[in-house]
Parts: structure tokens; sequence; C-alpha cells
């Protein structure tokens, strides 16, 4: 009963979308009353039976109710817990499902509590949020009903992707749709304030929490899938240009332009139509990217259901959606004047230079993503790969970085360049001191490396230049919430140079008891064994790493074998094995067995690289995120009046 | 208020972009990935045997100025069984087969040419797949036309069809 219960929920939801959308585009032709205090309730009301559908499908997956088409493959009742679950979301169906749940819950939050936004323009930002989850239900009670019963069930299910069983990856979708979808209330915003002609730092400030809400999970999300592919896949590499990963960054370059420009709009009433633009541009590159990764326009290292039928309904959607929007943006936006003015050298000026760049860096790694798909439509094979965005990239997220180091030590609208000067000689001394110690001391370094780990030093010093001169216990929670979330882009940028500038690699064919030396270790290679997992069988290695001042750490990396799937081959995963230290990480891999000429396998490959720095990748990657969600807890209203509450008491304590 | 041209420049771009989306998506893009090594040499290789009583199979083996064919299959896979009558066709009509074994098991195979015949002359073990990715082979069934010289002349992906039966047979009388 638990699928039917599910589907009749969804049914029910889409019902009450139907109805928000109705009610509130007849208050807005009509400007009758009584049909806007519908909306409210049942935007709350379809965002609760979303979620209680979803929670249907889960408790399917968690009892491996193999009479349902959906747990049959993708589930296996011998599974662990956490990937039972898992695996509600880990396919298709179960993922547009988890969807329009967050899409649901996002509206549902918006019809609660919002409180800024004029009558007219929330119910028109509702209406916009209904038509949205509208598109998504028909997909999936058209084309992809996850509940679907089998006539027969069979005895087990098929599994789940072995790549995929990892408790990083069950939480790496999750995360990254709860910044999508955050994105889409920006998006229902901007349709809502066109709709409306109210474009303001009212409007703005409504908006202004839901950006940064969102980029904060698509931070979480890219950071966490990047150290995914880093220890999983076993390839040693952090970021690799791939589709799928270029989907889940260009949204969020969006979101960080978006995010710098809606705090123009809401602090000084400037920049109106540029916000709206972004807010539009945000999520149209998140549904783009969906769609991308799932109607196999592209392909990848990465697997996922891949279906153009499928595709097709979404891009038919996509089109009436984004184009829609576009359109609207085009008639209305030259009505709203672009607001107060300002000089070129000033906060705003610095904001402008940082969007034009964002900009431009999101549509360069568009370009090189959809090149191939244009390029094919030409007659020619081609794939972009990583040479071509490291070179577009690197040097424009440089600049990029520099504007970061000048942006807030400006003066709102107007400011002196000499007086900019005087703030940054700190900065400039650390640049310096790490260029000249690189040069001196660091051998052969690259150019964009070398530039890298300068531009890093600046940025850490100029990053914390806000708080200098400050009483810190009154400085506000957004200003320590750019200073961490800037200070961790220069730990990020240092550990992306740093590893690239000074990595060590060893590939050997080892036998037990041999020893091999990589950059300062002595690793020792003890032997393997054989060991069984819940699901998996796998060859464990022993290594031994000595450091120079004789510390010995054990590693034990493992080559695991996966059973097949309804008698397919068998998939053979890496678990690299890490060792942290400060200056870096060590990362082995066990690879094949080699046979030896007498044909007996006695020799392993072993893969060990020291990766300098690594870890401060993903360290960056937290602190922007923590710093954003500073800024956020700054911005909710009731922390606020807390903060200045408790200010108050500090200041008349101290007074 | 008049309207500003520009503003639309956003949704023509959006017009084509989604313009390249819908001819790919009219066009599915060729799926079929064919080896680098077409009309070059047999990367040179050595599999011992994949199971008791066939011999296993090395690269010199197929330049004896025989023309033949090389399987790459599995007892696993299942087109594999439906791929087995046209082999034994192919061997009526006098044409060498060779095998290779992708990750499989010495009593699996066995079990696998009990039920399906055995049209082998060789059968190499590639038990890494080794074999397999150097040959630029994406799956099973995926068969070789080597010419007498141990070049690989063609590739024929997934399973042979009843009709390629006589269109196979001509092309390896022609290599000779």
């Amino acid at each position: 009963m638990i699928a039917e219960l599910g589907l009749a929920l969804l049914w029910m939801a889409a019902a009450l979308a139907c109805l928000s959308l109705v009610a509130g585009s007849l208050y807005l032709r009509s400007g009758k009353g009584d049909l806007a205090a519908l909306v409210r309730p049942a935007s709350v009301a379809q965002g609760v039976l979303t979620a209680a559908a979803f929670a249907m499908l889960i408790a399917l997956f968690v009892r491996s109710d193999m009479s349902v088409e959906l747990v049959a493959r993708n589930s296996h009742s011998l599974k662990p817990m956490l990937f039972k679950v898992a695996g509600a979301w880990g396919n298709h169906e179960g993922s547009m499902l988890l969807w329009l749940t967050i899409l649901g819950l996002s509206g549902a939050l918006v019809a609660i509590f919002e409180k800024r936004l004029r009558e007219d323009t929330l119910v028109a930002t509702l209406a916009a949020q209904a038509a949205l989850s509208l598109g998504f239900f028909a997909f999936l009670l058209f084309s992809s009903n996850p509940f679907k019963r089998l006539p027969i069930a069979p005895p087990d299910g098929q599994g789940l992707n072995p790549l995929l069983q990892d408790p990083g990856l069950a939480f790496h979708p999750p995360t990254l749709y709860v910044g999508y979808v955050g994105l889409s209330v920006a998006f229902s915003f901007a349709v809502g304030a066109l709709i409306t002609r109210e474009i303001g730092p009212a409007f703005a400030r409504a908006m202004r929490p839901w950006v940064l809400g969102s980029w904060i999970f698509l931070t979480l999300g890219i950071t966490a899938g990047s150290y995914w592919a880093y220890y999983e896949l076993g390839w040693g590499g952090w970021w690799f240009w791939d589709p799928v990963e270029n989907v889940s960054l260009i949204p969020w370059l969006a979101g960080a332009a978006l995010l710098h420009s809606v705090s123009v709009t809401a602090t000084r009433n400037a920049l109106r139509a540029w916000t709206v633009m972004l807010a539009v541009v945000a999520f149209s590159m998140s549904m783009v990217g969906t769609f991308i990764v799932r109607s196999g326009l592209l392909t990848s290292v990465h697997s996922f259901a891949v279906d153009p039928e499928r595709g097709t309904f979404l891009l038919a959607l996509m089109a009436i959606y984004i184009g829609g929007a576009l359109t609207l943006f085009a008639l209305r936006a030259s009505s709203v004047a672009e607001g107060k003015k300002f000089a070129l050298l000033s906060r705003e000026g610095s904001l402008v230079i940082n969007n034009l760049l964002l900009t431009t860096i999101l549509a360069l790694v568009l370009l090189g993503t959809l090149y191939p798909i244009v390029a094919e439509a030409m007659g020619e094979k081609i794939s972009v790969g990583p040479p071509y965005y490291n070179k577009v990239a690197g040097p424009l997220a440089l600049i990029l970085c520099l504007v970061m180091v000048a942006g807030p030590l400006l003066a709102w609208r107007k400011d002196d360049g000499r007086k900019l000067w005087s703030r940054l000689p700190a900065a400039i001394l650390a640049g310096s001191a790490v260029l000249f110690g690189l040069i001196l001391f660091g051998g052969k370094v690259g150019v964009l490396p070398l530039l890298g780990m300068t531009v890093a030093g600046i940025v850490a010093v100029a990053s914390l230049a806000p708080l200098w001169g400050r009483n810190l216990r009154r400085t506000p929670l957004p200003t320590w919430g750019m200073v961490i979330a800037h200070f961790g882009v220069a730990v990020a940028l240092a550990g992306m140079a740093a590893e690239s500038a000074f990595i060590k690699e060893r590939l050997v064919a080892a036998a037990p008891g041999e020893t091999v030396t990589v950059d300062d270790f002595t690793v020792k290679f003890v032997g393997v064994r054989p060991i069984a997992g819940p699901n998996y069988t796998a060859v464990e290695g022993t290594l031994i790493a000595t450091t120079p001042s004789g510390h010995s750490f054990t590693l034990r990396p493992e080559a695991r074998t996966f059973p097949g799937l309804m008698g397919g081959a068998p998939t053979e995963t890496n678990e690299a094995a890490l060792l942290t230290r400060p200056g870096g990480q060590l990362y082995a891999v066990l690879g094949q067995p080699v046979t030896g000429a007498d044909g007996r396998a006695d020799r392993y490959q072993l893969r060990l690289w020291w990766k300098p720095l690594v870890w401060w990748i993903w360290l960056g990657g937290a602190l922007i995120a923590i710093g954003a969600a500073l800024s956020l807890l700054g911005r909710a209203q009731l922390l606020a009046l807390w903060h200045s509450h408790r200010a108050r008491k500090a200041e008349g304590r101290y007074a | 208020m008049k309207t500003r041209w520009i503003l639309f420049v956003p949704l023509a771009i959006t017009a084509l972009l989604f313009g390249a989306f819908i001819y790919r998506l009219t066009t599915p893009p060729e799926t079929l990935i064919q080896s680098q090594w077409i009309n070059k040499p047999m990367p040179l290789f050595d599999l011992p045997p994949a199971t008791a009583g066939v011999e296993g199979l090395k690269s010199s083996d197929l330049a004896d100025g025989r023309p033949r064919l090389v399987n790459v299959f599995a007892s696993w896979c299942i087109p594999c069984r439906a791929e087995a009558p046209q082999l034994e066709a192919l061997k009526a009509a006098g044409v060498p087969i060779d095998g290779i074994a992708i990750r499989d098991r010495p009593d699996d195979v066995a079990q696998f040419l009990r039920e399906n015949g055995n049209p082998f002359d060789r059968i190499g073990s590639d038990v890494q797949s080794s074999v397999q990715i150097a040959l630029g082979s994406s799956g099973v069934p995926e068969t070789f036309l080597i010419d007498g010289k141990g070049i690989i002349r063609e590739q024929i992906q997934g399973v042979i069809l009843q009709e390629q039966v006589p269109q196979i047979v001509a092309k390896l009388e022609k290599m000779k």
C-alpha cells in the first residue's frame, strides 16, 4: 500500500500546485484579495505532501520492497542500511522526486516566513514557484513514476553502482540539489518582481538569504564531490573538468556573482536589472546542468541514468521556464531604472568587475562543456580537456582574486585610489615574500602556480584587513562571514597552486618487503591479504610510511571487487589510502598484480603520490561555506536582533 | 516605455543553445567506439589457457597466413550465448576462430562451452581485461577480423547476426 499512497500524495500535491498557480494568476489579474489568501496555505500543503511522498519512497527502499520497479532496479536486500536509504535518490526517478520535494519545501518556507515583500509580489513569487513544480510533477507522473509496481516481484534487486556506494556520495546529490533548488526560489523571486515591477532593496533583501543558503550548499556539494573523486576514483586528482563537475560549477559561479550583486541592490539600490538577470541565469544553469547529465547529451566518466526520451520532456520544460523568464526580463527590465549612480573606483565598481569576471569564467566553462555538441553538429568530434579550462579560467580567477583584495577595502559610491594603496602595504609585503621565497628556494615552478601562490599570500593578508582596527566583538556577522570566506579562497588557492607545483609521483611494481621512496617518505610494502566487505571482496595492501624524523604510519589501500549485477561482469574500485600530514597528503593506491617471467603474480603495482598542501583545497572550500553561513546567520532577522541586543549590552558594560 | 533590444540578447543566446540541444537529441551521437587498431597489427600479448583442454592464445598465433576471427566473449555474457550458433556456422564454413575470455573462471568457461558448443581453436584467459583494453574493445561480445599477417581489418561490435555470417566468410576469403 505504501507505493499507492505515495503516488496518491504526489497527485494531491500536483493538484495543489495547480491551485496555487491558477489562484495566484487570477489574483494578479483582478486584484481580488480572497484569491490571494488561498496561495500561501496551498503552497505550504503542497510542500508537505511532496515531502510525505518522498518519505514513502524511502520507506519502500528501507523495506526492500522488490515489487516496486525502482527498488528492484536500484537496491538489494543485502545492502547496508545507509545505501538502502541513499538508493532512494541514487537513480533518475528518485532524484527527480527529491528535486520536487526540495522545490515544494522551499515554496512552503517562503510562504510561511517571507514578510518583507509586498503581497502581490509574494503571490507572484509563489505562483512562479508553483509553475516550476507543476512542470516537474508532470514529468514525474507522466514519464517517470517512481512508485510503479512490477507485475512479478523478483527475488532480489540489482544493487547500486559500486562507485556510488560511498557514504560521501550518498549525501552528495541531496546537498547539490538543495543548492540547485534553492536557486529556484531566487528565480521565482525574480519572476515575481518582474511581474509586479517591484525591484528594489526590499526585493533584494528577501532574495539574499536564499541565494546565500543555496550557495552554501553548492559550495559544500562541490567541495565534497571533489574530495570524493579524489579518494574514491583512485586517480589522485581533485578536479577533472568533467561535464558533470562543470555543470555543478557553473551554477556556483552564477550564484557567486548573484551573491555579490544582490548585496549591491540591497545596500545601494543599484544593479537592479543585472541582479534579476543573474537570478534567472543561476537557476537556468542548474536546470541546464541537470538536463545535460540526465539526457545523455554529453558522455561523462560518471555514470548516471541516461534517457533521450526524458531529455526531450525536460528540454521542453526548460524552454518554457527559461524562455519565459528571459522574455519577461527583456520586456520589463528596461522599465527598471538602474538605480543609484556610483564611481568606478568604489565598492560597487569592484563588485561590477567581480561580476563581469565571474560571468566571463562561467561563459568560458559553459562554452568548453557544450563545445563538443556544437562541434559535432558541424561534423567534428572534439573533446575539450583540462588544458583549455586551466588556460582560460586560471588567469581570470587570479585577476578575480586581486579584485577581491581591493573590493572590501573600498568605500561605497566613491573612493580615492591613493587611499586604497595606503590600505594595502601588509598584503603586498606578504605577496612579495611568497614570490621571492619561491623564486629563491622553490626550484622550478610553473608561472601559473607561482602566481597562484603569490596571489594567495596577498589575498590571505588582505582578506583580514576589514577587521583591522575594529572592535571584533561588535563587528557584524556578515563582515566576519566575508572575511572568513575570502580567507578560504586564499587557502584553497594556495592548496591548488602548491599541489600542482610540487607534486611527487612514484609508480612501481613492488614485491612484499620492498621499499620505495617518495619525496621525504620511505614506504615499505609489507604485503597483501584478502578481506571481505558486506557486499564486496577486496585485496588489502599494507604499507608502512616512515618520515625522516622516524615516525611510522600504516596505510591500507584496497582494491575492491563487487560481484556483477544480473550476471554481468564484476566491477572493481580502488580505495586509496591517505596519510594526512601538516604539509600535505601521502596518497597510496594498490593496483593490479604483476605477473613475473615465471608466470607467478608476486608483485603489485603501487602508485604513490606526495601532494603538498592538497588538503588546503577542501579546507578552503569549507571556510568559504562557513563564511557564507555566518553571513546568512547575520542576515536572518532574529539573529540580527539578538546580536544588536548583545552589542548594546556589551556597549553598556564597556562604555 | 521603449524596449531596449539588448535585453533580448540573453533570450537569443538561450535559443541558440536550445537549438544545439534539439539537434543533438534528434540526432543521437554515434555510440559505437571503433578501435584505433583497425589496419594495424594485433597488440602483443600472451594469454594463458582459459579452461582445461583448450590452448591459450598469443598474438603470434594469429599470423599463420590464414585469415581468422578473434572473438572476445565471456561466460557471464548473455548475448554471447545468442551469438554461439553463428560462430558454429562460421566454424562449419571453415573459418578459424580464436577466443579471448574476459574476466572469467576456468569452470565457468568449460560450462559455457558444454552448453553452447566450442567453435574455438584456442581461448586465452584475459582476467584483468588488459588485452581487451589494449584492443580498444568496449564490451562483449566483440569480434575482430584478422588477415593472414595478423593485422586487424575489421571490428564487429555486439552479436554477429545470422545474415552477417555469409558476409564474414566472403570477407575472410578475400583476405587470403
